[in-house]
């Protein structure tokens, strides 16, 4: 059972702050979507106002086409992991993650054997009696996503549930959030900064700035089609240039810059007036000895890092500005030594100029 | 200690030292174990303090167990006196009405401050809890003695609150409010009402407001999220303000005499005619220490009952 949920021009204010913006998305029933943005972007505004906890100012919450304006938290068919899990401290495991059901007036044994059929379902069997301060950070999480599933929700809210935990275990907990999502196709709704995360996990992704949705699709298109310049550094590295689009021809544009004239692809709703700028990927860029034609500039290898299945090259212009470079690892080819003068190539159709727009957080209507 | 060593230096140190031990052992502990042996000895003419009669016994402690005569419990907003069936020594029953009484003084203490403290510590404007508090606490400023009177003026037959009520026409004839233990009990939850407040406001501060959303998202109601979240969590400051709200109401002196009534007698009333009235101060140390150890008895008792820890009080 899941529920897609609608926000429909949603906003949020703090008194005359704007925190939220007008945020239009239909997410599926079944969906694993994630609003991916910088720190004091809205984030957990928008989980916030999913599960109840803040009235929109404007627009509308629709869960399984519900307007839930009226609803209260401990009404709606939603369950949301705090950033801080918000496990209750003083309660068992299995009363923690029965307490939905106590709630709900279910007999004790029932829920106690709900409880521990949960654990298993998230690889914590025989923790039933243990406090919560017997947990590792792991293990609470774990505990955290038990006691949400057991009001067996039809949206799961997830507030950036893995950014406490380790590296290891954060990839590992992905692995195994994806996994639950799957086996209990509940729509997820899970917010992070971290865009590796966002884009290895989801369905879908929205990047958000200042409250506003910047753009909304599958994590490929995110990755390859920014739609603008914010969406492109936000997620990814990029070598960026500065400069003024001229005359397009087929969506390919001239770029000029103080470092020579580029052609580039023109990204959406980019024309000769829009403050823009030129953004290429490391890995769309190439280093080659020869004296190169078109988008090219000369530069002199200043850091190379090897990384295994990849390396980094840092080469730097005649200004002294840093461009990079990555490369596969291929097994065959060698990496270029440091001092050496070569040039710093990449095709246009690689290339995307990109708006820069990126609306401040607005004032209150 | 080597702390305080470090930073003030040997002459700076030894003087903090002798001058808490002299806090402590002058002004506390002496005048302590003075009562305590005095309170074994018999109330004597001066001329024989010290003569054969002057001798350790146990009789002031039990004076509190003669003169048995029926025992009539006067209950909160009752116009008659419950008749129990027992006949009980006079200064015991009056031992036990101060217990119960100052128990439910405690305990209609929490009942009030419960709402005002989750109130201050989760839903007002955080902005607003300085100049809130220091509403409260203004009263404070005032004396007990002028806080206690003023209720005194308050309940009494031609105050204010019966002319309101004769005025709304609510009643009739005035009603004569301070009979029984009504006016004790209602002027010492006034005057210790604070001692409640800041504890449990403290306990139910410290709770992180992400777990009452968390209680609320799972769909609790209002009284379950406050049963098994915060009231667990704020328990030990409950606790904490129950037990000094008892002690204070059990030793306390003036709110009991100031709004007395006829039927209205505290233990330390007792005591205080013991000492005061009678000039034996041995009965009276012997009926405070009395009244000290039973009191600590009896709330180690009930700390124990809820699954109190004293550590969780010290916190
Ligand atoms: N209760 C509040 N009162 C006033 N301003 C608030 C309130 N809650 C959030 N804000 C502001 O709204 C903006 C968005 O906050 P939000 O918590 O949604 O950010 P976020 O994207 O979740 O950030 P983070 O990644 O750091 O958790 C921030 O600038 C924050 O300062
Ligand atoms: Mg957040």
């Amino acid at each position: 059972m899941s529920a897609g949920v609608d926000l429909d021009a949603v906003s949020a204010d703090f008194g005359k702050f704007r925190a939220v913006d007008r945020v239009n998305v239909s997410i599926q029933p079944g969906e694993f979507f994630s609003f991916l943005g910088p720190s004091g972007c809205g984030k957990t505004t928008i989980l916030r106002m999913v599960s109840g906890f803040i009235t929109p100012s404007e627009g509308a919450v629709r869960i399984g086409g519900q307007d839930m304006r009226t609803i209260r938290p401990n009404q709606r068919p939603t369950a949301l992991i705090f950033q801080n899990l918000a496990l209750f401290p003083l309660m068992p495991v299995w009363e923690n993650i029965a307490f939905g059901l106590e709630v709900r007036g279910i007999d004790k044994q029932v829920r106690r054997r709900k409880a521990e059929e949960l654990l298993r379902l998230v690889d914590l069997p025989d923790s039933a009696d243990k406090a919560i301060a017997q947990l590792s950070g792991g293990q609470k999480q774990r505990v955290a996503i038990a006691r949400a599933l057991a009001v067996e929700p039809k949206v799961m809210l997830l507030d950036e549930p893995l950014s406490a935990l380790d590296l290891k275990l954060r990839q590992h907990m992905r692995a195994e959030l994806r996994t639950i999502q799957k086996r209990t196709n509940v729509t997820f709704i899970y917010i992070t900064h971290d865009q590796g995360e966002a884009l290895a996990m989801s369905d879908r992704v929205g990047v958000m700035s200042q409250g506003r949705l910047q753009q909304v699709g599958v994590p490929q298109e995110i990755y390859n089609h920014p739609a603008n310049g914010f969406v492109a550094s936000f997620v990814g590295e990029n070598n960026i240039f500065a400069g003024k689009p001229g005359a397009a021809d087929k969506g390919l544009a001239r770029f000029e810059t103080d470092r020579g004239s580029f052609t580039a692809r023109l990204g959406p709703g980019v024309s000769s007036q829009t403050p823009c700028k030129l953004y290429v990927r490391p890995e769309h860029a190439r280093l080659t000895a020869e004296a190169a034609s078109g988008n090219a500039i000369a530069v002199e290898i200043a850091d190379v890092a090897f990384e295994g299945n990849f390396a980094t090259i840092q080469a730097r212009d005649s200004d002294g500005r840093m461009l990079m470079v990555e490369t596969r690892n291929d097994g065959a080819a060698s990496l270029p030594a440091t001092g050496r003068k070569m040039n710093f190539v990449f095709d246009a159709e690689r290339a995307l100029i990109l708006a820069d727009d990126v609306p401040a957080h607005g004032r209150a209507a | 200690m080597n702390e305080l060593l470090r930073r003030y230096g040997m002459p700076l140190t030894a003087l903090f030292s002798v001058l808490t031990a002299f806090w402590l052992l002058i002004l506390v502990i002496l005048p302590y174990i003075y009562l305590f042996e005095e309170s074994f000895r018999p109330y004597l003419p001066v001329t024989e303090v010290g003569g054969p009669n002057d001798t350790y016994s146990l009789n002031n402690y039990l004076a509190a167990f003669k003169q048995p005569s029926d025992w009539k419990l006067w209950l909160p907003l009752a116009w008659q006196p419950l008749i129990m069936p027992v006949q009980a020594p006079i200064h015991v029953q009056v031992f036990v009405h101060t217990i119960l009484f100052s128990s439910l003084t405690t305990v209609l203490a929490f009942v009030l401050t419960y709402p005002i403290a989750y109130y201050l510590a989760k839903i007002a404007n955080p902005k607003n809890v300085p100049v809130l508090f220091l509403l409260l606490l203004v009263p404070m400023w005032v004396s007990e003695i002028l806080r206690a009177f003023a209720w005194f003026i308050i309940l009494a037959l031609k105050g204010p609150v019966n002319y309101g009520l004769i005025g709304l026409g609510v009643i009739a004839d005035p009603i004569r409010w301070m009979t029984g233990y009504n006016s004790v009990i209602l002027g010492l939850i006034y005057v210790y009402l604070l001692f409640m407040l800041l504890p449990v406001y403290n306990a139910v501060q410290s709770l992180d407001t992400n777990q009452i959303e968390a209680a609320e998202d799972l769909g609790s109601p209002w009284w379950r999220t406050h049963w098994r979240v915060i009231l667990p969590h704020a328990k030990p400051g409950i606790a904490s303000g129950s037990v000094t709200v008892f002690m204070l109401a059990a030793g306390s002196i003036l709110v009991p005499t100031l709004l007395a009534s006829t039927n209205s007698r505290w233990f330390t009333e007792v005591i205080y005619q013991w000492m005061f009235e009678s000039q034996d101060w041995n009965t009276g140390s012997a009926y405070a220490f009395m009244l000290m150890i039973l009191c600590t008895v009896f709330v180690s008792v009930v700390m124990r009952l809820f699954k109190v820890k004293l550590s969780d009080i010290a916190k």
